[in-house]
């Protein structure tokens, strides 16, 4: 057991900060059946704008204004280029997105020059700390505390707001909700602007832990949240945060498997394993769509999949 | 369209083909890679291969609706298979620097023994056409599970596909017939391939990859005019009516899933032949990206379109917009904002730009021999018109 | 507005007339092929910086009698194999004489192939890997190699550490770490080794680490591109590794230090060159690179020398040596002399042997003090 509590705990890390990217997903998808590819790479923004802004300025300024700022994108990303295709294919909507994404990350590369950049340190939750016998960092402890609890709180204010009763009769049915007198745009932008304030949040804890910002950061980060929504079953905001708690945690244990096996005399010599930590969050993703599509906690509708 | 035109038009397409090949062969003779113009050898090159995948990728998410996005993978599956049977026996053992190879011949190798010169061509041949169908048998054992899902679930599912072949290539434990998760190389590659006539020799370095692409090209121009191009045009419009007017909704997917894959197995291998490296890393899903932005630059169900498309998207990207990156531009020298990655940046803008505002792209769907027809009514009709 | 595009008008034609008018002497070109931006960009851009510093020195040559200006002509592999062909090929066709470059052997050997088929040579700075030069006519290098270097350092962490079992991580389809964790493994005893290789795209390290623990290693070999490197350290301070972190020449980077700076823990690399080896040299880049903005930025912001900017300084002469013996600008006349050429360079005397590669037999260990933040000597290695 103590051989394989560091990855659990690591993964429970990693899974809280997928959980915090999934939530954005799962509600665009909810609302628009658009797969929000940019997303990740909005998530990558947020880490590169955190270590622009903090290099001038003192953190406490710096991390409203990340969230602030990151948010606006989202806000700016769905006005300008989804917005105007509601009325077009699916595809072409996704097709847009796909173009985001590749214009955020090229954007990336020329402002950073390609390099990798260091995320600033934030005292107090980098600190290193002890617990149950494993040395680590303090933002691995809280990041699944602070998930929970921001998700309790969106999910108080989907259920008992006016805004939030909107959102569930767009997801429900955009067009008989529009008819109803619904704000169409109001809700889809308030439903963006959550979800690009989770994934802000979760960039700070991402980043905080694994400080490297690349412009490819959120490609894969990005796609992992997405699986995660799919495999909780898409709409349902408890089934992503469990979703991505899953995938973060088989992604870690899988990444030790070696070690754990050795240690445990399961086998004697590295067969590699770790190789396919990210490939079996898509085996993951395929188990699911073949045998339960609509996801782990999704309700059942005639036309997703 | 009475058959008599069609005939007429096949025939311009067949001259018009064979005059594109003749000029790129001789364009591969007179220019030298360290000449000005070399860059253009590079980008009819790579244009050729990246029309191909676009067009087969049209195929499958133009043509037939089903929005793929696995295409790098089967890239990846055609371009591994065509490098490990083409290692030349001697250089294996430098290739597979960390493993001891189990796949120890070469096709061109093996046939050049008793056939020379033609049995190598004949080899390159048959390990392009072993890279299409190891893709395709993938593709089919994919479909099986996958191709029941609709629009962006068969997306994320294809996608997810892709990644998993991805990761299977680059594991430790498949090293000595992958190489692991390291690049092969010395494989027969472009620039190898040259003609020996009466003692000189003559550069085959860009003639190669745009016989294989044009071929292919036309290959996928026939199926699109059958009937089954025709099937998988309804099951696009409307699945519900297809299948009302007794089209096999299951076969027809797997079909045009297979056929869009073993073409995009093809262009894994031969562009492994024009870079002259294969490496798994290398096939990501950026790549797939890349191939869609080309078609939808090029127009969705346009064949035409999708080669304009990769060949603009090849050329401002590797050529002329290279300055953008270097400091000076069109005689615009600002060192501060043309830096590197600013060409990209310019690049993906002008994508947006086509996604929002244009989003039938250049040519919507239309093909080349359509534009002809309008300004002069009832001339001939090309081959892709002739449906 | 008319007035305006009249000026722009009236300075792009002079801007053109000065391009023009200032061009005197002939121009031979030597191409620069490195990674600028990607995994290895911080490294390929120290690595440059010694080429501009020694053409900022000298920046003309005499060639059969003739003063030619030497231009640095510029393309970015982008530290990735796939880009690096057409890099290549960008480089071949502005009419370069002779290439140098690069940093990371993956991009080298991805690209030897294009100079091979173009009959360009190329001179290898800081790629290690034997693949570079086996099999191919035009590349050569003037480093050391990994087979050598692992050696090295294989038998530093047996008898100076007192290591016997090796925890070694690289990074996939990496020839770099890949190559050098292979040799390691050969000269440290395969059985006493655990072998990882982490995907690309990685951003979480601290399993690797707990895996290197939960296996009772004692020493942590990952000779991976600084930016995976000021990570690991990171990780490594933060969970307590516990054993001493080993290396190959790209860690010989001001990344490190001002990573490790500050933290318990222990770090040795082994590299081309000692800071201090030539003092003049030393004093003379530094001036330059804190003179010079984008030098120092470069540099990642300060003036700590890296071992690969003083290696892309001796190959820029040897480059100059190259062409003064082939008399020529023809990258065929280059490439015919270029095997007997040989030069003195900062880092030792530079000559190949029939394969291409340089003939070295030592290596520097250095140890890092991450008290003060600047790198420690410990010894010259060579394997006898």
């Amino acid at each position: 057991m103590q051989t394989v509590l560091p990855y659990i705990i690591s993964g429970i890390s990693v899974g809280g900060q997928y959980a915090l990217i999934a939530i954005g997903y799962t509600m665009v998808y909810g609302i628009l059946r658009l797969i929000n590819f940019a997303h990740g790479d909005v998530f990558m923004v947020a880490g590169l704008i955190m270590v622009y802004l903090a290099a001038s300025l003192p953190l406490y300024v710096a991390i409203p204004l990340v969230i602030l700022l990151t948010v606006l994108l989202g806000f700016t990303i769905e006005r300008v280029a989804y917005k105007p295709l509601r009325t077009a294919p699916r595809m072409s909507v996704m097709i847009s997105a796909i173009g985001v994404s590749y214009l955020l990350q090229n954007l990336a590369l020329y402002i950073t020059g390609g390099l990798n950049k260091n995320y600033p340190q934030i005292p107090w939750i980098s600190d290193r700390i002890s617990i149950l016998g494993m040395e680590t960092t303090r933002v691995t402890v809280i990041t699944p505390f602070l998930t929970i609890l921001l998700v309790v709180l969106l999910v108080l204010l989907i259920n008992h707001t006016k805004i939030g009763m909107a959102m569930r009769a767009v997801s429900l049915d955009f067009e008989v909700s529009q008819l109803m007198g619904v704000q169409i745009n109001t809700v889809i932008s308030v439903t963006f602007v959550i979800g690009t304030f989770l994934a802000a949040v979760g960039s700070i804890l991402f980043f905080t832990n694994y400080p490297g910002v690349v412009p490819t950061s959120g490609a894969m980060p990005g796609l992992k949240a997405f699986v995660a929504a799919v495999f909780g079953g898409i709409g349902s905001i408890p089934g992503a945060v469990i979703g991505a708690f899953i995938i973060g945690i088989a992604e870690s244990i899988i990444k030790g498997l070696d070690t754990i096996l050795i240690v445990n005399g399961a086998i004697t010599e590295q067969i590699g394993l770790a190789t396919f930590s990210d490939a079996f969050t898509f085996v993951l993703l395929i188990i699911i769509l073949v045998f339960k599509p609509t996801g782990l906690f999704g309700e059942k509708t005639a036309d997703k999949v | 369209m009475t058959q008599k035109k069609s005939k007429k038009g096949a025939w311009i397409a067949l001259i018009a083909v064979l005059a594109w090949l003749g000029l790129v062969f001789a364009l591969d003779q007179l220019i030298k890679p360290t000449d000005k113009l070399g860059m253009l050898l590079i980008v009819l090159q790579k244009g050729s291969v990246y029309a191909l995948a676009a067009v087969s990728m049209n195929l499958l998410n133009g043509y037939t609706g089903l929005f793929s996005l696995g295409h790098a993978g089967f890239m990846l599956l055609g371009a591994y298979t065509y490098a490990i049977f083409t290692i030349p026996d001697k250089n294996r053992d430098t290739v597979y620097q960390y493993f001891h190879a189990v796949v120890r011949f070469s096709i061109p190798e093996k046939l050049s023994q008793g056939m020379g010169g033609f049995g190598t061509a004949l080899g390159v041949l048959i390990a392009l056409l072993l890279a299409g169908l190891v893709a395709a048998v993938m593709a089919y054992l994919i479909g099986l599970p996958v191709l029941r899902l609709k629009s962006d679930y068969l997306a994320i599912a294809t996608l997810g596909f892709a990644e998993i072949i991805r990761a299977v290539f680059q594991w430790s434990k498949l090293g000595p017939v992958t190489n692991g998760s390291n690049l092969l190389k010395n494989f027969a590659r472009v620039s190898k391939f040259k003609l020996e006539l009466g003692g000189t020799k003559l550069s085959l370095s860009t003639f190669v990859p745009v016989l294989i692409a044009t071929v292919s090209i036309t290959l996928i121009v026939l199926i699109v005019n059958s009937t089954y191009g025709r099937a998988f045009k309804a099951i696009r419009d409307d699945e519900v009516a297809a299948e009302a007017m007794g089209i096999n909704l299951a076969k027809h997917k797997m079909l045009s899933f297979v056929t869009s894959s073993f073409f995009a197995g093809v262009a894994g291998a031969t562009l492994a032949m024009v870079l002259s490296i294969a490496q798994a890393n290398n096939f990501k899903s950026a790549m797939t990206y890349e191939i869609l932005l080309m078609v939808v630059l090029g127009g969705i169900g346009s064949i035409t379109g999708s080669v304009i498309g990769s060949m603009l998207f090849v050329a401002a990207s590797e050529w002329w917009l290279r300055g953008l990156d270097s400091g000076s531009f069109l005689g615009i020298e600002a060192p501060g904002v043309f830096r590197n990655g600013f060409r990209l940046v310019v690049f993906s803008i002008i994508i947006m730009i086509v996604v929002l505002f244009f989003r039938k792209g250049i040519m919507g769907e239309k093909e080349l021999p359509d534009l002809f027809r309008r300004k002069k009514k009832a001339a001939p009709a090309g081959k892709e018109a002739a449906e | 507005m008319k007035k305006l595009v009249s000026i722009a008008l009236a300075l792009i034609l002079v801007f053109a007339l000065c391009s023009i008018g200032y061009a005197d002497n002939p121009v031979v070109k030597i191409g620069v092929f490195e990674p600028q931006s990607g995994d290895n960009g911080a490294g390929g851009k120290q690595e440059v910086l010694g080429m501009q510093y020694a053409n900022y020195l000298t920046p003309t040559v005499e060639i059969d009698g003739v003063e030619y200006d030497v231009e640095l002509v510029y393309a970015d592999n982008a530290s990735s194999n796939d880009k690096a062909p057409t890099a290549a090929q960008t480089l071949i066709s502005s009419g370069v004489s002779v290439v140098l470059g690069s940093y990371g052997s993956g991009v080298s050997i991805a690209a030897s192939d294009t100079f091979d088929a173009a009959g360009v040579p190329a001179i290898g700075v800081t790629c290690t890997n034997p693949q570079v030069t086996a099999g191919c006519d035009v590349y050569f290098r003037i480093c050391f190699l990994d087979p050598f270097q692992g050696t090295v350092l294989a038998n530093f962490a047996k008898s100076e550490l007192g290591a016997t079992k090796a925890y070694c991580l690289a990074k996939q389809g990496d020839d770099y770490s890949g190559g050098l964790c292979n040799y390691f493994i050969e000269a440290f005893g395969a059985d006493n080794c655990v072998y990882e290789q982490f995907p690309d795209g990685t951003s979480d390290y601290s399993t690797y680490i707990t895996n290197a623990q939960n296996q009772g290693c004692d020493v942590f070999f990952s000779p991976v591109s600084t930016e995976a490197a000021a990570q690991i350290i990171a990780k490594a301070n933060t969970q307590a590794l516990g054993m001493p972190i080993l290396a190959g020449d790209t860690w010989d980077s001001n990344v490190i230090l001002a990573a490790a700076k500050g933290t318990d823990l222990q770090i040795c690399v082994t590299t081309f060159y000692q800071e201090g080896a030539d003092a003049e040299f030393d004093a003379g880049i530094k001036e330059w690179i804190n003179s010079d903005a984008t030098a120092l930025a470069n540099n990642g912001g300060n003036d700590e020398l890296a071992a690969v900017t003083v290696m892309g300084f001796d190959a820029y002469y040897m480059a100059l040596e190259a062409l003064k013996a082939a008399g020529s600008t023809d990258p065929a006349d280059v490439l015919e002399v270029l095997p007997g050429v040989t030069y003195e360079g900062v880092t030792g005397a530079i000559a190949f042997d029939e394969i291409g590669d340089a003939l070295r037999d030592s290596a520097f260990v250095k140890s890092c003090n991450t008290e003060t933040g600047v790198w420690d000597f410990v010894s010259v290695a060579t394997v006898g």
